[in-house]
C-alpha cells in the first residue's frame, strides 16, 4: 500500500479522489465554503505535485517512466500499469492546471448542490489523469469509461436550458464509440495470445496480456486485415471523442450546455483524450493501418478545419462560436498527426496543449460576462471594451492566442503542423492556411463586435470589471501562452524522443532521409493507395471499403 | 451398495438440508405463528446458512469427479459454484421480503418456505448430470415460483402474472419433454455422458435434430430469450416485487446452469447445428430486450426487458463454449445476480403507493431526499449498464471476450452496441433521480425497511469489490469451468 502511493503518478492521479473522499463523509452540503476550500487545496496541490514531472521526466531516458506495476486480474492477463513518456506528462500538467482553474473559477458560477458539483468535477479529474497514464488496455478503458458518468452529471445537472439532451447525448455518443473500441482491444488482445479460433486467425501464443509495451513489440507485425478492423474500432472510439468531422454533433451541444468550468474540461483535456488516443495506440500499435488510411483522416481533418471554422463564422452565440472553433483546431492537431512525420506530429501534441489552454481561457472568458448578463450572445453586447478595460485586453490576448499571432502559442503550434503538412503534400498546407484565414477571421469578427462600437445595450453600461479571482484564473493560461509562443523549446524537447518513437514505428524510412518517397504520394486515386512498403491486395481492398 | 447409498445421501446433504429447513419453516408459519414475521425470516435465512454448511461438508467428503445416484447427480465444482450463487440469492430474498410483506400484510410462512424449495429444484438442476434428474429439479423450481408470482392474492396483476406464468411455463416444459423424447429416442439414454458418446457414431437425422432444437426452444423459453420472452415482462410486473427480484437472477441462472451441462456436455457434438439457433437468438435478445426497455414507463417492466436483454449477453459465453466461455457466463451470473438484486431492492425500497408506485417519475429528485439511497440506486443501474468500475463491465469483458476469442465477432458488436442502448434507460433513471429536481409530494420517498437496506448493502459491497478487484471471483469461476463435470473441447 505505502508502495502503491510513493509512486508520483498515483498520487496524482488519486489525490482528487482523496479530496472527493473528503468533502463526500466529511463536509455537510450546507458548508459550501469548507467544499469550495478542501476541493480548491486539493486542486492545487494536485497541480503542485505534478509539476516535478516536468523536471523529473528524462527525454532522452527510458520511454516510460515513473512506471508502478501491480497484478490487478492475473486470469486474463490484466495488470495496474502507469508510466507516462513525454506526450503524456504534458497532457498530464495541462489537465492538472485546468483542474485546478476550473475549480476555483466555479465559486460563483455554481450557486445549487455545491457539494455534488464538486464531488463530481474532482472524481472527473482522477478519470481523467487515469487515462493519460494507464499503459494496460483494460485499465486505460476503465479510466475511459469512468470520466463519463461524472461529466454527464456535470452538464446534466449544471447545465443550460437543453442540459438533459446535452447530457444524454455526450454520454451515449461516446459510449458508443469506446464500446467498439474495446471490441478492438480483445481482438488484438487474442491476437497475441491465442488467436481468434473461428475466423482463422491463429494467435501469437504468447502469455495473454493487455500491456501496452508488449503490444507495441508486435504492432508492425499484426496481419494488415486485422490491423484495418482494429484500426476500425479505434478510430470510431477516438473520432468520436477528437471530435473530427462527420462525428462532431455531439460537441456544440454538450459545449453550450455544460457550465463554464464543465466546457474548459471538456474542451481544454476531453477532447485531448481521442487524440492522444490515435498517438498513443492507433499509430505506434497500427502503423500499416495508419499509412493507409492517412489520406482518409487528413481528408477529414481539413473538412473538418474548413467546416469547422465556416459554421463558427455563423453562429450568433459566443459558447457555440468557440465550440465550432474547436472543430476547427482539432482539425489541425488531427492533420499535423497524420503527416506522420516529427514536425506534423511534435506539432500536433503541441497544439493540443495550446487548444487546451487558449479555448479553456475563451470559455472562461465567456463564463465571466455570462455570470454577469446571463446571455451569450454576441448581439447583445458591444462596446465592452469601454466598461471592462482588462477584460477586453484579457480577451484580445486570448483571441490572438488562438488564431496563431506570432509571439503567442498558436503561432507556433500551426507553424509547426504547417511544416509538417507541406513536408507531405503542398495541398494540404494549403487547406490547412485556409482554415486559419477564417479563423481569424470569426474570432476577430467576433471580438469586433462585442467590444468596439458604441454600448448599445443599457444593462452592459453598469458591468463590472474581472475581478481579482477572475483575472487569477486567466493570468496562468496567459502567461503560459506567451512562454510556448517566445520559447517552446523546452516542450519540444520532451516531446522529441516520444515523438520519434512513434514515427520510427509508423514509417521508419522517414528518419533515414527518404521521407518523400515514403508514404503515399498519391493524389490522384487515394483508393489505391500504394504505401510504404510490403503491400498485400486484402488490404488494398480494405483500405478501399473504409470509413 | 450401502456405502453407496451413504456416498449419495451425503453428496445430497445440502438439498436434504434445505428441504428440512423449508418444511421447518412452512410449519412454524402455520397457525398462530403465521405473522411473525422477522422469526420466520430469521429461520429461513438459518436454513440457508446451515445448507451452505451442509454444501461445505458434502464438497469435502465426496469423492472428486465422481457421480452419484447411478449417475444422475454430480457435485463438481461447476454445481458447487451455482449453489453458492443460489444459496446467496435464497439468503437475500428473505432479506428483501421480510418488510415488504409485513408491510402488504401477506403470511411469510409458506412464502418463505417456497422460496426454499425453489432453490432446492435450482441446485438438483445444477447438479443435474442426466435429463431426468435434470427435469426433476426444473420442475421443483418451476412449480414453486408459479405459486410465488401469484403469492398476493388480493392484487389482480398477481394473479395475472402466476397464471401466465403458469401456462407459459408448463408450455415449455412440454416442449422441453417433447424434446428429450424425441432425443432418447434417438439415441437410447438420458445420461448426458452417455448421449455424449452416442452422439459420436448417429446420423444427424431430423428427429435428432429437432429433439436438439426443441431442448434449446425450451432452454431459451426458462432464460427468456428473445423470440420466448413474452411472458417475462407481465410475469415480473404482477408478480410481487421481491419475488420478481428471485425470478430474474435464481431461475435465470439455474436454466443457464443446465443450458451449458446439456449443450457443452450432452449434445457438444451437435454444436454446428445449435450455434445457429442459440447465436440468431441471442442476438435477437440483445437488440429486442434493450430496445424494448427504452419505452417502458413502468420500472419493473423496464428491469423485465433489460434482465432479457442480459440473458442476450450471457447467451454469448454459451455460443463460445471454450473454458473462457463457461467461466464466462459463470462469472456473468454472479455480477447479474449482485447488480439486479441490487436495483430490484431499491424498487421495493420505493413502492410507497401499494402497487402501482413503480414508475420512473417516482424516482425524481431523489438524489436531494435521499442522497445515498440515489447513489445506491446509480451504482447498481451503472453496473447493469456495464460501466467500470462496477461489477457490471468487469462481467461484461469476460463475456465479450470469450466470444471474440471464439471468433463471434459480430455478436459482440451488437452487444457492445446495445449496451450503449442501454444506458439510455439506465440513465433514465439516473436522470430522474439526480437532473430533476422533483416538486413536493412528487416522487417516492424510501421507506425505512432495515431488512431490505441490508440486503442492498450486501449486494452494493460485492458490486464494488468485483468491479474494482475481479480477481478472485473470476478465478472461483474458473477452477469451477476447469472441472465442469463433461468433457470440454
Amino acid at each position: 500500500m505505502l508502495e502503491f502511493f510513493s509512486n508520483p503518478l498515483n498520487q496524482i492521479c488519486y489525490l482528487p479522489l482523496l479530496g472527493a473522499l473528503v468533502i463526500i463523509f466529511f463536509v455537510k452540503s450546507e458548508q459550501t465554503r469548507a467544499i469550495k476550500i478542501i476541493a480548491t487545496v486539493t486542486a492545487g496541490l494536485d497541480f503542485f505535485i505534478s509539476v516535478p514531472l516536468w523536471f523529473r521526466y528524462l527525454p532522452e531516458g527510458e520511454q516510460f517512466q515513473f512506471l508502478y506495476e501491480a497484478k490487478w486480474i492475473p486470469a486474463i492477463g490484466a495488470q495496474y500499469i502507469f508510466g507516462v513518456d513525454g506526450i503524456s506528462v504534458l497532457l498530464i500538467l495541462l489537465t492538472t492546471l485546468l483542474g485546478f482553474i476550473s475549480v476555483y473559477s466555479s465559486f460563483t458560477a455554481i450557486t445549487h448542490r455545491e457539494k455534488e458539483y464538486y464531488v463530481f468535477l474532482l472524481v472527473l479529474q482522477t478519470g481523467m489523469l487515469g487515462v493519460f497514464m494507464a499503459l494496460d488496455f483494460v485499465l486505460f478503458y476503465v479510466f475511459w469509461e469512468v470520466m463519463l458518468v461524472p461529466m454527464y452529471f456535470l452538464i446534466g445537472v449544471w447545465g443550460g436550458p437543453r442540459k438533459l439532451y446535452a447530457a444524454i447525448k455526450f454520454f451515449l455518443y461516446t459510449l458508443v464509440g469506446s464500446v467498439l473500441m474495446l471490441v478492438g482491444i480483445l481482438a488484438l488482445y487474442f491476437y497475441n495470445s491465442s488467436g481468434l479460433a473461428a475466423i482463422g486467425l491463429p494467435g501469437l501464443g504468447h502469455d495473454p496480456t493487455f500491456d501496452v509495451r508488449v503490444l507495441f513489440q508486435i504492432g508492425p507485425g499484426i496481419p494488415h486485415g486485422l490491423q484495418f478492423w482494429v484500426f476500425l474500432a479505434f478510430f470510431v472510439g477516438f473520432a468520436i471523442k477528437v471530435p473530427m468531422f462527420p462525428f462532431h454533433t455531439w460537441l456544440p451541444d454538450a459545449h453550450v450546455e455544460a457550465p463554464t468550468a464543465g466546457s474548459v474540461i471538456l474542451a481544454g483535456v476531453l477532447l485531448k483524450m481521442g487524440t492522444y488516443g490515435f498517438i498513443r495506440f492507433s499509430l505506434p500499435l497500427l502503423p500499416h493501418a495508419t499509412r493507409e488510411a492517412v489520406w482518409w483522416m487528413v481528408g477529414l481533418s481539413i473538412i473538418g478545419i474548413i467546416y469547422g471554422a465556416l459554421v463558427a463564422m455563423a453562429q450568433k452565440d459566443m459558447k457555440k462560436l468557440v465550440a465550432y472553433s474547436s472543430v476547427s483546431h482539432l482539425g489541425f492537431v488531427m492533420l499535423g498527426m497524420f503527416a506522420l512525420n516529427p514536425h506534423g506530429l511534435s506539432g500536433s501534441v503541441l497544439q493540443m496543449i495550446n487548444h487546451g489552454l487558449s479555448t479553456g481561457a475563451l470559455f472562461l472568458l465567456v463564463g465571466i460576462v455570462y455570470e454577469r448578463r446571463h446571455t451569450r450572445m454576441i448581439a447583445d453586447y458591444g462596446g465592452l471594451a469601454k466598461v471592462m478595460p482588462i477584460y477586453a485586453m484579457m480577451f484580445m490576448i486570448i483571441t490572438m492566442a488562438s488564431i496563431g499571432l506570432p509571439t503567442l502559442n498558436g503561432f507556433i503550434g500551426e507553424l509547426t503542423i504547417l511544416v509538417g503538412a507541406f513536408n507531405r503534400s503542398v495541398w494540404w498546407a494549403v487547406f490547412a492556411a485556409t482554415g486559419i484565414v477564417l479563423g481569424a477571421a470569426y474570432m476577430l469578427w467576433m471580438y469586433q463586435r462585442v467590444f468596439f462600437g458604441e454600448l448599445t445595450h443599457e444593462e452592459n453600461k453598469t458591468l463590472k470589471d474581472v475581478n481579482l479571482r477572475e483575472q487569477w484564473t486567466l493570468i496562468p493560461l496567459i502567461v503560459l501562452c506567451f512562454w510556448i509562443g517566445l520559447y517552446p523549446k523546452p516542450f519540444f524537447r520532451i516531446l522529441q524522443p516520444s515523438i520519434e518513437r512513434v514515427v520510427r514505428v509508423v514509417d521508419p524510412d522517414y528518419l533515414e532521409g527518404r521521407a518523400m518517397a515514403a508514404l503515399p504520394s498519391l493524389p490522384a486515386a487515394p483508393a489505391n493507395a500504394p504505401a510504404a512498403e510490403g503491400h498485400s491486395g486484402e488490404a488494398g481492398v480494405e483500405h478501399g471499403g473504409g470509413q | 451398495m450401502n456405502m453407496d447409498l451413504r456416498a449419495d445421501l451425503l453428496a445430497l446433504l445440502p438439498e436434504l438440508t434445505l428441504t428440512a429447513g423449508a418444511l421447518v419453516v412452512l410449519l412454524a408459519g402455520v397457525g398462530g405463528g403465521g405473522r411473525r414475521h422477522g422469526g420466520l425470516a430469521v429461520t429461513a435465512l438459518a436454513s440457508v446458512g446451515l445448507t451452505a454448511i451442509a454444501l461445505k461438508i458434502a464438497v469435502d467428503v465426496s469423492e472428486a469427479g465422481r457421480l452419484f445416484f447411478s449417475g444422475m447427480f454430480v457435485l463438481d465444482p461447476f454445481a458447487v459454484f451455482f449453489k453458492v450463487l443460489f444459496l446467496l440469492t435464497a439468503a437475500l430474498a428473505p432479506l428483501l421480503s421480510r418488510d415488504y410483506l409485513e408491510r402488504h400484510d401477506y403470511r411469510p410462512g409458506e412464502y418463505h418456505s417456497l422460496v426454499l424449495f425453489a432453490t432446492v429444484g435450482m441446485m438438483v438442476m445444477a447438479s443435474g448430470t442426466n435429463l431426468a434428474s435434470i427435469y426433476v429439479g426444473l420442475e421443483l423450481m418451476a412449480l414453486s415460483t408459479y405459486v410465488l408470482a401469484g403469492y398476493f392474492r388480493r392484487e389482480v396483476k398477481s394473479h395475472e402474472a402466476a397464471s401466465k406464468y403458469f401456462v407459459l411455463g408448463a408450455l415449455s416444459s412440454g416442449v422441453l419433454v417433447y424434446g428429450l423424447s424425441l432425443l432418447f429416442g434417438e439415441l437410447g439414454s438420458l445420461d448426458l455422458a452417455a448421449m455424449a458418446a452416442a452422439l459420436g457414431g448417429a446420423e444427424r437425422t431430423p428427429t435428432l435434430l429437432t429433439g436438439m432444437a426443441l431442448l434449446a426452444c425450451g432452454f431459451l423459453f426458462k432464460v427468456a430469450a428473445v423470440p420466448f420472452h413474452m411472458w417475462t415482462p407481465d410475469v415480473y410486473e404482477g408478480a410481487p416485487t421481491p419475488i420478481t427480484a428471485f425470478l430474474s437472477v435464481g431461475p435465470k441462472a439455474a436454466a443457464f446452469a443446465i443450458f451449458l451441462r446439456v449443450f457443452l456436455g450432452g449434445l457438444e457434438g451437435l454444436t454446428p447445428y445449435w450455434v445457429w439457433l442459440v447465436g440468431g437468438s441471442a442476438a435477437l435478445t440483445m437488440i429486442w430486450g434493450n430496445l424494448a426497455a427504452l419505452t417502458q414507463d413502468n420500472v419493473k417492466r423496464m428491469l423485465a426487458y433489460s434482465s432479457i436483454a442480459h440473458a442476450g449477453y450471457a447467451l454469448l459465453g454459451l455460443l463460445a463454449g471454450s473454458e473462457l466461455g463457461v467461466q464466462s457466463v459463470l462469472f456473468y451470473m454472479l455480477v447479474y445476480l449482485v447488480s439486479n438484486l441490487g436495483a430490484f431492492g431499491f424498487v421495493i425500497l420505493l413502492e410507497s403507493r401499494g402497487y402501482a408506485g413503480e414508475t420512473v417519475a417516482d424516482y425524481a429528485g431523489l438524489a436531494r431526499r435521499q442522497p445515498l439511497a440515489a447513489f445506491g440506486m446509480l451504482v447498481f443501474l451503472l453496473s447493469l449498464g456495464g460501466i467500470p468500475p462496477t461489477a457490471g463491465f468487469m462481467g461484461k469483458l469476460y463475456v465479450f471476450a470469450a466470444a471474440v476469442n471464439a471468433g463471434f465477432v459480430w455478436l459482440v458488436v451488437v452487444a457492445v452496441v446495445m449496451s450503449a442502448v442501454s444506458l439510455y434507460y439506465y440513465l433514465r433513471i439516473a436522470m430522474q433521480m439526480y437532473l430533476r429536481e422533483g416538486q413536493e409530494g412528487e416522487g417516492a420517498e424510501v421507506l425505512a425497511a432495515p431488512w431490505t437496506a441490508r440486503a442492498i448493502g450486501v449486494c452494493g459491497v460485492f458490486v464494488g469489490i468485483i468491479g474494482v478487484y475481479p480477481a478472485p471471483f473470476a478465478a472461483a469461476a474458473r477452477t469451477t469451468a476447469a472441472l465442469i463435470g463433461v468433457t470440454l473441447p
